[in-house]
């Protein structure tokens, strides 16, 4: 079955909801791991599961996503393995990109997922270049580009967006916006309360929606994609969200306003899903158990892989070069 | 031969290799205005005029490399590859290696660079030593019309990003360009003129002017060799050190400041690899650390001229 198509059926909530506890359980293992000093410093997106999930979820297979720091959420909805990407952050052979990416800019091209980056708007800035290769060979796919409100506030998204107007580029831009920019808060920042006022002066329709809601960021996805899809123009979807965790771990998050951090801890996106299945009587709390068992039985396997994936092999100094030129 | 300009060698390069490989497009600020037979050749989708968003510019040409397209982007002069500098070297520069060679990136960046336009330091800057000094890229910048269709030609059908610096000094001068696919791999030099004396390196519009030196040592019984790069990066070594140990003398000339210049590093690998067979030291010529004025006279006084050039070889020689 094919997601392409706007009419296609939504993926099963309890599909959403595993996806969720997988990507919270991946990171809650890179927290741990980071404290006691065998992962390096890594971005989290702990509290933006909803975003992640209800976006991919709303992808075909024919679509490509570019991403940026905060990338595991995307990559695990989009069916990575934990183990791989886990022995990437490690810095492991096994790892998607043989350990040279590390956490911040890790691509699977296997997935679809091309071109990560993590200099801050640089996917804005090639998203065209890769929806003009769609266009231009006759490829199926859109091209969903995540990026958060601060590289919207970089030159390149607003070329970007501009571009991709002219041009006709089918780009699904998807800002998360979880409200804060490494250290600084968005209303700092922004002379707008949202991005999605922005994509007005392109002439780009765009929509803002409650981010920690997976059925309505699903819902929201999928009628951007399609209007993506049947227009061949460009679309932005604002996913309205929180950074629960801090910028880079370790971070005592001192300087976050504790009423913010309440607010937006009382709205967990898993917690949230998993109280309306089962008052919708579509899950039960045995079965939520069940989930979270294999779920946590997934990133203990993961998490034994990447230990034991090897180290690259120390190259010579010439060999450190190796792979920089086609 | 056919007799063309190196403006009319780039756009000949340009139409034989959008003719022979369907993925190659153009586009940037006006060549779709100023190439107007590629449009009508190529149509409108190919050969595209852009906004004045340089970084835009380049990382679209990112973005389509990495996806199967061989876009050769007009950023129009050096100076403002500044804008573009973060899609070439964080993102074209490197997202192969970072990506554990999932990607690879054919993408051709020209501008214009160099003395000759009288328009001052904004226009007319020499970036090629930035660009070297970034791993991932490739850097090329012809002498001739001949060696500008062969090295774009080339350039477009490397499978790495490639930056083609063009000397605007240069831009109007005819030369022969010899007929079919002419191509110049990336990376050999060209050895001009033979001689036993000393080794003169340059590129660029200072080749010319170290064969009128060469022509004036000629006079005075002194042998030059001259070598043109072409290629800097990669730098053809080979030919450099073979020279330099043949002669045992070497001047390196570039018009870019030569404070951290291309010609340092050359002095450093000859010192490395060729110190024994020196016979005086190495000796670089290169603009001031300063930024280029507009008025004719002081723009052509910031470019190693033939006469500075004959003098320095001169002195090695008979010192
Ligand atoms: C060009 C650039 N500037 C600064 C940084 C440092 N940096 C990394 S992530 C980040 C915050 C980005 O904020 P946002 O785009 O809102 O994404 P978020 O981290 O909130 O998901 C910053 C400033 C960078 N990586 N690149």
């Amino acid at each position: 079955m094919s997601l392409n198509s706007p009419h296609a059926p939504a993926p099963d909530p309890r599909q959403l909801f595993e996806q969720m506890l997988l990507i919270r359980a991946y990171e809650d293992a890179i927290v741990t791991g980071s404290a006691a000093g065998s992962i390096p410093g890594t971005c989290t997106s702990v509290g933006q599961e909803a975003a992640a999930v209800g976006v991919v979820n709303a992808l075909g297979a024919d679509d490509l996503i570019l991403t940026n720091h905060r990338s595991a959420g995307h990559l695990l909805a989009r069916g990575a393995d934990p183990g791989r990407l886990l022995a990437e952050v490690m810095g492991r052979r096994d790892g998607y990109c043989q350990g040279r990416s590390g956490s911040l800019h890790i691509s699977a091209r296997e997935l679809g997922v091309v071109l990560t980056s993590t200099i801050v708007g640089a996917e804005l800035s090639m998203a065209t270049g890769v929806a003009l290769s769609q266009t231009m060979l006759g490829r199926p796919g859109i091209v969903a580009c995540f990026f958060g409100d601060g590289a919207a506030c970089e030159g390149s998204f607003h070329e970007s967006l501009n571009l991709a107007a002219l041009w006709h580029l089918p780009v699904l831009y998807v800002c998360e916006n979880n409200q804060w920019q490494a250290y600084v808060h968005r209303r700092e920042a922004m002379s707008r309360e949202r991005v999605s006022d922005w994509a007005a002066a392109y002439g780009i329709p765009a929509v803002t929606v409650d981010g920690n809601d997976v059925d309505a960021v699903l819902e929201a996805a999928r009628h951007a994609a399609a209007q993506v899809r049947q227009s061949g123009q460009p679309y932005l979807l604002e996913t309205w969200t929180y950074r629960t965790r801090g910028h880079l771990e370790p971070d005592d998050q001192a300087y976050v306003d504790a009423a913010e951090r309440e607010y937006w801890r009382a709205r967990d996106p898993i917690a949230t899903c998993r109280e309306r299945l089962i008052a919708a009587g579509r899950l039960t709390a045995a079965e939520a158990a069940t989930i979270e068992d294999k779920v946590a039985s997934r990133i203990d396997t993961a998490r034994r892989f990447a230990e034991a994936s090897p180290f690259p092999p120390i190259p010579t100094a010439a060999e450190l070069a190796r792979g920089v030129y086609a | 031969m056919p007799t063309l300009t190196l403006y009319d060698a780039v756009g000949a390069a340009l139409a034989e290799e959008m003719r022979r490989d369907d993925r190659v497009l153009a586009f940037g600020e006006g060549i779709a205005t100023k190439r107007r037979e590629l449009v009508e050749e190529f149509g409108p989708r190919r050969v595209r005029n852009t906004p004045l968003a340089e970084g835009i510019i380049a990382g679209t040409a990112v973005g389509a490399a990495g996806t199967g397209l061989r876009p050769v982007i007009d950023l129009l002069f050096a100076p403002f590859l500044c804008y573009a500098m973060d899609e070439l070297v964080n993102s074209a520069g490197k997202l192969r290696y970072m990506s554990g060679g999932q990607f690879q990136f054919p993408l051709v960046t020209l501008v214009m660079t160099g003395s000759g336009w009288g328009v001052g330091a904004q226009h007319n800057h020499n970036l090629e030593a930035w660009f070297v000094h970034s791993p991932g890229l490739k850097v090329v910048m012809p002498a001739t019309p001949a060696d500008a269709k062969g090295l774009l030609k080339a350039a477009i059908r490397d499978d790495n990003p490639v930056l083609c610096f063009l000397d605007i000094g240069l831009l109007y001068q005819p030369g022969e360009v010899p007929e079919g696919d002419h191509l110049v791999p990336l990376g050999q030099a060209a050895t001009l003129r033979d001689g036993r004396d000393v080794t003169l390196v340059s590129y660029g519009k200072t080749v010319g002017h170290c064969l009128q030196a060469a022509d004036a040592l000629a006079a005075q019984g002194i042998a030059a060799e001259v070598i043109d790069l072409r290629s800097l990066k990669p730098l053809d070594n080979a030919a450099i050190l073979a020279s330099v140990s043949r002669t045992g003398r070497l001047v390196v000339v570039h018009e870019a400041n030569r404070l951290c210049g291309v010609g340092a590093e050359i002095a450093a690998m000859v010192a490395e690899h060729a110190f024994e067979r020196l016979k005086a030291p190495i000796v670089r010529l290169g603009g001031p650390d300063a930024p280029v004025a507009a008025s004719f006279p002081l723009e052509q006084a910031t470019v190693p001229q033939p006469e500075a050039i004959a003098a320095a070889a001169a002195t090695l020689c008979r010192g």
